[in-house]
């Protein structure tokens, strides 16, 4: 508590003058390194570093039964696991609330922007391919959703079709890579004492007053947002926000 | 969002319920309509029907949540599993709706004055009786004027409104067949005094365009928006009787 005060203090002093701890500037990146194909039992897999930032995307596909409202689609599913040596506050359990928001934002994007066509997993009449994408949280130094974002996006790209054949899904004989239409990433912007900072460390977080994700597509579409934390954004801030994350999704996209 | 429908959802410049692009449902709020809550709200909107109820501050339970320098709020939005006109649904906060209970607090925490609650929370709690599109935003402005009927001090009432796509056509205030058949949906909510926005989501694919009429949609919806909220309260405060 008495620490995170003490954290909050600094990154606001050094804020105040345009600076950061680790020296980047206020919208700035820190090192991105994506690695694909790291869990080869998965049929997808992408280990993300963000700075200190670790997570890992594994895909899986199952047989499941489609939803009675959408008969032809197959299933798409974004979970997220704060697993407990990520940080000292990280309890197993079931999810809390930080993990089933990080899940959902990811999953809107990637969903809203029909990155995967629910269709070409469609089976037969009552049967259709699930695709399970789970989010590893293994080190938490601050801006989780960007980095979980490319995981599962990185792993998406990673990905193939298991064979349907025998009642069952052969995991040694695919039908070929995933078919993926578009990159998905988000941007995460805090305000910290009405500044605005892109990529956030985990002290950053902690005097952070408000966050906006934003997660975009090529073709300079926004495919979802969610504006979280106690800080309201004005009406301009969030227009200058949408045109940011833009500019950097396309950066980041390329890095997939 | 993204399913298929053979009706059209807009035809000649209305809306499948006969509605222009930026006509909004009809929206009746009435405060103070229960007996044990310190605060409460019943918001008719269009078929949606939802309870805010308000209690506190009191004492926080679990006691570790507890904080010296501020009061907290709990929010808590849920679906009633007969809200839906589909199937049954299990009764409790789901995953949508712990991520709906999430933003929403984040709403309140800006315009509760909570550090003149030091050690105490404030329970919001919004019950989904009926659901027709928008029960999010529904929520959170019953969940304000329940906040001022219970004589908790607030910078600003929170109105707001959702913004749709359809038919790659705009329209304010997107109902539950809208949002099931259209492209996007967008709920905003602000504070009317400062401008300032305090919930916002969205899915679809959106231009920057479309999202800067979004915004200046959403502002004008709620600003009628308040001017009901605040005609319940005033209603509220002369008519009823004093509560203990």
């Amino acid at each position: 508590m008495i620490l995170d005060e003490v954290k909050k203090t600094y990154v606001k002093d050094l804020l105040r003058h345009g600076k950061r701890a680790d020296g980047r500037g206020l919208l700035d990146y820190r090192d991105i390194k994506i690695e694909k194909g790291v869990l080869p039992n998965a049929e997808g897999s992408a280990m993300v570093t963000l700075g200190g930032t670790k997570v890992v995307a594994g895909v899986k596909f199952d047989l499941a039964v489609p939803f009675k409202d959408r008969p032809e689609e197959g299933i798409f599913m974004v979970n997220a696991e704060f697993t407990p040596g990520a940080h000292p506050e990280f309890e197993a359990g079931p999810p809390g609330e930080n993990s089933i928001e990080l899940a959902r934002v990811v999953d809107r994007g990637i969903r809203s922007a029909e990155v995967v066509d629910v269709k070409k997993l469609f089976i037969e009449e009552g049967k259709v391919y699930g695709l399970f994408v789970d989010l590893y949280i293994l080190d938490h130094l601050g801006n989780l959703t960007d980095a979980a974002s490319m995981a599962a996006m990185a792993a998406l790209l990673d990905s193939k079709v298991p064979k349907y054949e025998k009642e069952q899904l052969s995991r040694d004989k695919y039908t070929g890579p995933l078919e993926v239409s578009k990159r998905v990433v988000t941007c995460t912007f805090e305000k910290i004492d009405g500044k605005l900072v892109l990529d956030p460390t985990v002290e950053e977080e902690i005097a952070s007053d408000g966050r906006v994700t934003l997660a975009s597509a090529e073709g300079g579409l926004i495919v979802a947002g969610q504006k979280s934390g106690r800080a309201g954004f004005s009406r301009e801030e969030m227009m200058q926000l949408i045109d940011l994350s833009l500019e950097k999704g396309r950066e980041l996209a390329e890095k997939l | 969002m993204g399913g298929k429908t053979d009706k059209k959802l807009i035809e000649n410049g209305k809306r499948w319920d006969g509605r222009g692009i930026k006509d909004m449902r009809p929206l009746k709020i009435e405060a103070g309509v229960l007996k044990q809550a310190n605060g409460s709200a019943l918001v008719e909107w269009g078929r949606n029907k939802v309870l805010a109820s308000v209690y506190g501050p009191r004492e926080v339970f679990p006691r570790h949540m507890m904080d010296p320098t501020k009061g907290i709020i709990k929010f808590r939005y849920s679906m009633a599993p007969f809200s839906n006109i589909d199937e049954h649904s299990r009764s409790g906060p789901n995953r949508r709706a712990q991520e709906i209970s999430k933003v929403s607090r984040h709403v309140f925490e800006n315009v509760v004055f909570l550090e003149q609650f030091p050690k105490t929370m404030i329970n919001i709690s919004c019950e989904v009786l009926q659901s027709d599109g928008g029960t999010r935003v529904a929520a959170i402005i019953a969940a304000s004027v329940a906040l001022v009927d219970a004589g908790i001090p607030c910078k600003d009432l929170v109105s707001g409104v959702s913004v749709g796509r359809v038919n790659g056509q705009l329209v304010l205030d997107v109902d539950k067949y809208e949002d099931n058949f259209g492209e996007s949906d967008i709920p905003i909510v602000i504070s009317t005094r400062t401008g300032e926005v305090l919930l916002f989501q969205a899915d679809g694919m959106l231009t920057k365009e479309e999202l800067e009429t979004a915004f200046e949609w959403a502002y004008e919806g709620a600003a009628k928006v308040r001017e009901i909220q605040e005609a319940a309260l005033r209603k509220r405060y002369s008519e009823a009787p004093a509560r203990d």
